[in-house]
């Protein structure tokens, strides 16, 4: 298992944030990593609820997730699992998780993405691994900048 | 051949032994060590440091060579960029879609504001 956790200082209020990562035309108008569109999204934040977003890409793919909330509590945490689905690539499930905090100029917005790999292997490991993970990556990050 | 997920799995699945992560931070500052000299700062016999060495081997990890009576063990970091290219694939999606999000939302303030005056 591995996560990617990524902070970001936005300047609007956290209702406003929450109400973008929750609704279907919230999400319309930034799901995705280009300008590509958001092709279907369906939302209900709700514990046990389900989301779904297809996106298509500048390039012409098509990508689609989806999940079940599993914490919902406006404006401050956005818990769910996630799949890839209705493409070939499903490499699990995993967990991404947003958290809002309010702070002077708006919101201090974290997102973490964790359980990207699964297998047997780890969920054996879990209780080493998890705590580990920080090291791990650094040392990713040291290895791939040494000159082998 | 070992597919992309496949490999994914074998790195993952090596990395995940803290005496492995070890041994391949070692690999890291040493450029070779022999199978003893990696053996020694473990509280662990030699054969369970070879079953180590066979899990890193089998993930690609590392290479041995034997010359004499010495087996000499490298590291070979392609397997980890495998597994950090994978990993930025993610980090890209989000941070992309993020910095989408941060102009939508900062836009729909503005209008919030205005509506208010």
């Amino acid at each position: 298992m591995t996560s990617l956790t990524l902070v970001r200082r936005i300047k609007a209020r956290p209702s406003i944030v929450f109400d973008a990562l929750t609704t279907v035309e919230g999400i319309a108008n930034w799901w995705g990593p280009d300008a590509g569109p958001v092709l279907a999204a369906e939302t209900d934040p709700r514990v046990g609820g389900r989301f779904r977003v297809r996106f298509r890409m500048l390039d012409g793919s098509e990508h689609e997730s989806s999940g079940e909330y599993i914490d919902v509590v406006k404006p401050e945490r956005l818990t769910m699992t996630w799949r890839w689905t209705g493409g070939v690539e499903d490499p699990g499930e995993s967990l991404l998780e947003f958290r809002l905090r309010a702070v002077a100029d708006g919101t201090e917005l974290t997102l973490t993405h964790s359980g990207l790999h699964d297998d047997e292997t780890r969920r054996s490991h879990e209780h080493g691994w998890t705590g580990a993970l920080d090291k791990l990556e650094r040392h990713f990050l040291v290895i791939e900048r040494s000159p082998l | 051949m070992v597919n992309y997920s496949e490999r994914l799995d074998r790195t993952f699945a090596a990395l995940v032994d803290p005496t492995r992560r070890a041994i391949l931070a070692r690999l890291e500052r040493e450029d070779g060590a022999s199978v003893s000299a990696l053996a020694q700062p473990f509280a662990i016999k030699l054969p369970a440091v070879m079953k180590h060495l066979d899990v890193l081997g089998d993930a690609g990890l590392i290479t041995r060579s034997k010359i004499g009576r010495t087996v000499t063990v490298r590291l070979r970091p392609e397997p980890i960029r495998e597994a950090m290219g994978w990993l930025r694939r993610y980090e890209r999606f989000w941070s992309q879609s993020l910095d989408r999000l941060a102009a939508y939302v900062e836009r729909k303030e503005a209008e919030a504001r205005k509506k208010r005056r």
